[in-house]
């Protein structure tokens, strides 16, 4: 198996196995049925937000496992054995992207349509937000192992990661709560944000771990 | 297979150790020693890569295999499974069972990582640099958490892969036996 195959196979393997993954979906689906709570049972109202709030969840559940993703591997010397065989530092953090995506994104797109029936959510709208969320959680992957990486090593690192995190992902809120009305325009812009993160992670992820050895 | 040519390292400011320089050719071993915090560790994070040096080259040729203080094997896995992600990496996963017999795990190879002691953890460590099949090994510690024996049985291991032409560049407070090695003392100065 090439190294990248290998590290996207062992990231979604951890993810998995160590329950990383349970995490963040339980939590996006409490937030949705919190929602109902909060702003009362008017089924006119929660379909008009929801779609919103199903996007606001899945920002905060992102953020969850950004700990995990990298602190861990450069604690156990994981990364330096990976460097040691000759595979560069942005092409780690692809790979972690790639594996985190896989394993985080089916999970929260199968949450959503559970959460959707919590919210009320009519069923052109759900059609939306998961093509959506489809868009842009590479994107939002992206950005968990970018932050993950900038991070790591640090104190207090939970706390820090949400505050290097979400600025950024505020564009991908913005556009992706814009395409909710269905509009085409804000559909390719948050491909466009997504794209852009996709891009530019790895190598804020790679520079930040090789940062962290010296 | 190794040289440093007039390697300086810098840590935080200090400079560790200023224009080192030699060289290790096929079959040769050199003995890094020093007191605690001189530079050894980092001076093969240096000759691993890891580091990048402040003044002058590390060059070589040949796979490079590293032995560090972290144990790089994920503990939920089974030991065997955890080694061979690594040989598969190296493209050698059918070394695995029997580098573990070589340092005597054989039989902890279905157990997980996490229930193995810092000494057996070490042992799967060198398990994972005869697997690797890499002509450079860079053992920092490697003595570190072994008993006796064990030392013994690295000894043995390390002489075997230098008398197949590997090299080995050891750094330790320990006393390992290397015969014929170079022996590099940093601090002594």
């Amino acid at each position: 198996m090439s190294g990248f195959g290998a590290i996207v196979w062992r990231e979604l393997r951890r993810a998995w196995s160590t329950g990383g993954l349970m995490l963040p979906v339980a939590f996006f689906l409490l937030v949705a049925i919190l929602f109902p709570f909060a702003v009362g049972p008017d089924d006119k109202l929660l379909a008009k937000i929801g779609g919103g709030v199903i996007w606001a969840a899945a920002l905060l559940a992102a953020l969850m496992p950004v700990e995990r993703l990298v602190a861990p591997d450069m604690e156990s010397g994981v990364l330096d054995q990976f460097a040691v065989r000759g595979l560069s530092d942005p092409l780690i953090a692809a790979a972690k992207m790639v594996g985190h995506w896989l394993g985080f994104a089916p999970p929260l797109l199968l949450a959503t349509v559970v959460a959707s029936a919590l919210l009320n959510l009519p069923g052109d709208s759900l059609v939306l937000v998961l093509a959506g969320l489809a868009i842009g959680t590479p994107g939002l992957a992206a950005l968990g192992v970018a932050t993950a990486a900038l991070v790591a090593g640090l104190r207090g690192a939970g706390a820090l990661a949400g505050l290097v995190m979400l600025p950024f992902a505020v564009p991908l809120l913005i556009f992706g709560a814009g395409a909710l009305d269905g509009n085409p325009a804000a559909f390719k812009l948050l491909g466009a944000i997504s794209l852009v993160l996709v891009a530019g992670a790895p190598f804020v992820a790679g520079a930040a771990i090789r940062m962290g050895r010296s | 297979m190794l040289a440093f040519d007039r390697v300086t390292c810098v840590r935080g400011g200090r400079v560790l150790f200023e224009d080192l320089s030699f060289a290790l050719g096929p079959g040769e071993a050199a003995l890094v020693q020093g007191p605690n915090g001189v530079g050894k560790s980092s001076m093969v994070r240096i000759a691993a890569g890891l580091l990048t040096p402040a003044a002058g080259r590390v060059e070589g040729e040949g796979a490079r295999t590293l032995l560090a203080e972290a144990a790089a094997l994920d503990p939920e896995l089974a030991l065997a499974a955890a080694l061979r992600f690594w040989a598969g990496l190296d493209g050698r996963a059918d070394a695995v069972a029997d580098a573990l017999a070589v340092v005597g795990m054989a039989e902890l190879a279905q157990v997980p990582v996490r229930l193995l002691s810092t000494g057996q953890r070490r042992r799967a460590a060198i398990a994972r640099v005869v697997a690797s099949g890499a002509a450079v090994w860079l053992l920092d510690e490697p003595g570190n958490g072994l008993d006796a024996a064990s030392v013994v049985q690295l000894e043995g291991l390390i002489a075997a892969h230098r008398a197949q032409g590997g090299v080995a560049l050891v750094a330790t407070h320990l006393p390992i036996a290397l015969p014929g090695a170079q022996v590099i003392g940093l601090g002594a100065a």
